[in-house]
């Protein structure tokens, strides 16, 4: 061992003593909770709205469910294809980890798409808005928009993310050895994925 | 680097996600009462999310502290919610009243 590098592991060690692969990984970890805390006081702020609203709407009426069960399952084939391009890279296969990054990256495009159509359905069509709607509680309206938008925004991130994960395995910057970025991508978009589980639940079945 | 951990049949857990999805859609309709279908509902959705952190996430195969950092939003939102009981058991606000009360109209059957 060089006193160069003697000297730096004596600062700090080389592995993160939680993931042992990377301090990425562990730091990707700490955003994600701290992430589900911005979540989980959306989600708790609408319960206790919604618990305590006498004329809160079914969304079962107001919101198209065959949609956005559509658009669960969407989700979770394009987080099976990121684990599945984690897997290619971690054999060392550049060209299937392209295919899949790609495939997930059109799933989260064609999520956005199919929420842009939701949304633009529900404000001219059926006058939901910011702050009114012909079925009841104001409310019902303006927390739907926060928290889908909110998630949409999370999409929105992922799929730049992932493109720039894309664009790095083009330039070959991934192989069997250094796969850590794509692995913590991965984490976001699989984060993504389990909030939009949580989100279909409370605001779109729950009635 | 650590080695490679045997890699979980993915195929396997998204057939279990797909198979719950479908199940939540299902159980919309059970005639077992609103707060029983939100119930089911809400541990359907758990077991969905579960599956997602262990086996896509990797946590089943990360240090068990790891987990109880991934677990602590989990642990702190079931006391924020805790911490709101009082008030979801409170006065039910009615939307209608509250603009007309903004508007300085008494509501229906206010005001006698």
């Amino acid at each position: 061992m060089s006193p160069v590098s003697a000297h730096v592991h004596a600062i700090e060690p080389a592995e993160s003593p939680l993931t042992p692969e990377s301090w990425g990984k562990l730091g990707m970890w700490i955003f994600l909770a701290g992430d589900a805390m911005s979540f989980g006081g959306l989600l708790a702020g609408y319960g206790a709205l919604r618990a305590g609203a006498t004329d809160w709407p079914n969304p079962l009426e107001v919101l198209g469910i065959n949609l956005t069960a559509f658009m669960t399952f969407l989700l979770i084939c394009s987080s099976v294809t990121m684990v599945k391009a984690l897997s290619a890279i971690r054999h060392g296969n550049q060209q299937r980890l392209r295919n899949f990054l790609l495939l997930t990256i059109l799933g989260g495009l064609t999520f956005l798409g199919l929420q842009a159509y939701e949304w633009t359905h529900l404000i001219t069509a059926q006058q939901v808005t910011f702050t009114s709607n012909p079925y009841g509680n104001y409310l019902f309206g303006t927390t739907f928009f926060v928290i889908t938008g909110f998630h949409g925004a999370h999409v929105t991130g992922g799929v730049i993310y992932l493109s720039l994960i894309l664009l790095n395995s083009l330039r070959g910057r991934y192989s069997a050895e250094h796969y850590s970025t794509v692995e913590n991508a991965g984490l976001y978009w699989h984060f993504v994925d389990l909030v939009w589980i949580l989100v279909f639940t409370f605001v779109y079945l729950i009635k | 680097m650590s080695a490679l951990h045997k890699e979980p049949n993915y195929m396997m857990v998204f057939f279990a996600l797909f198979v719950l999805t479908v199940l939540e859609i299902g159980a919309i309709y059970l005639p077992i009462g609103r707060v029983g279908v939100a119930i089911l509902l809400i541990l359907l959705a758990l077991s969905k999310a579960s599956l997602v952190a262990m086996y896509f996430m990797h946590l089943k195969f990360e240090k068990r502290t790891l987990g109880i950092i991934a677990l602590t939003p989990l642990i702190l939102c079931t006391l924020l919610i805790i911490a709101l009981l009082p008030d979801l058991t409170g006065t039910p606000r009615d939307s209608s009243r509250l603009r007309a009360e903004q508007a300085g109209v008494p509501a229906a059957g206010e005001m006698q």
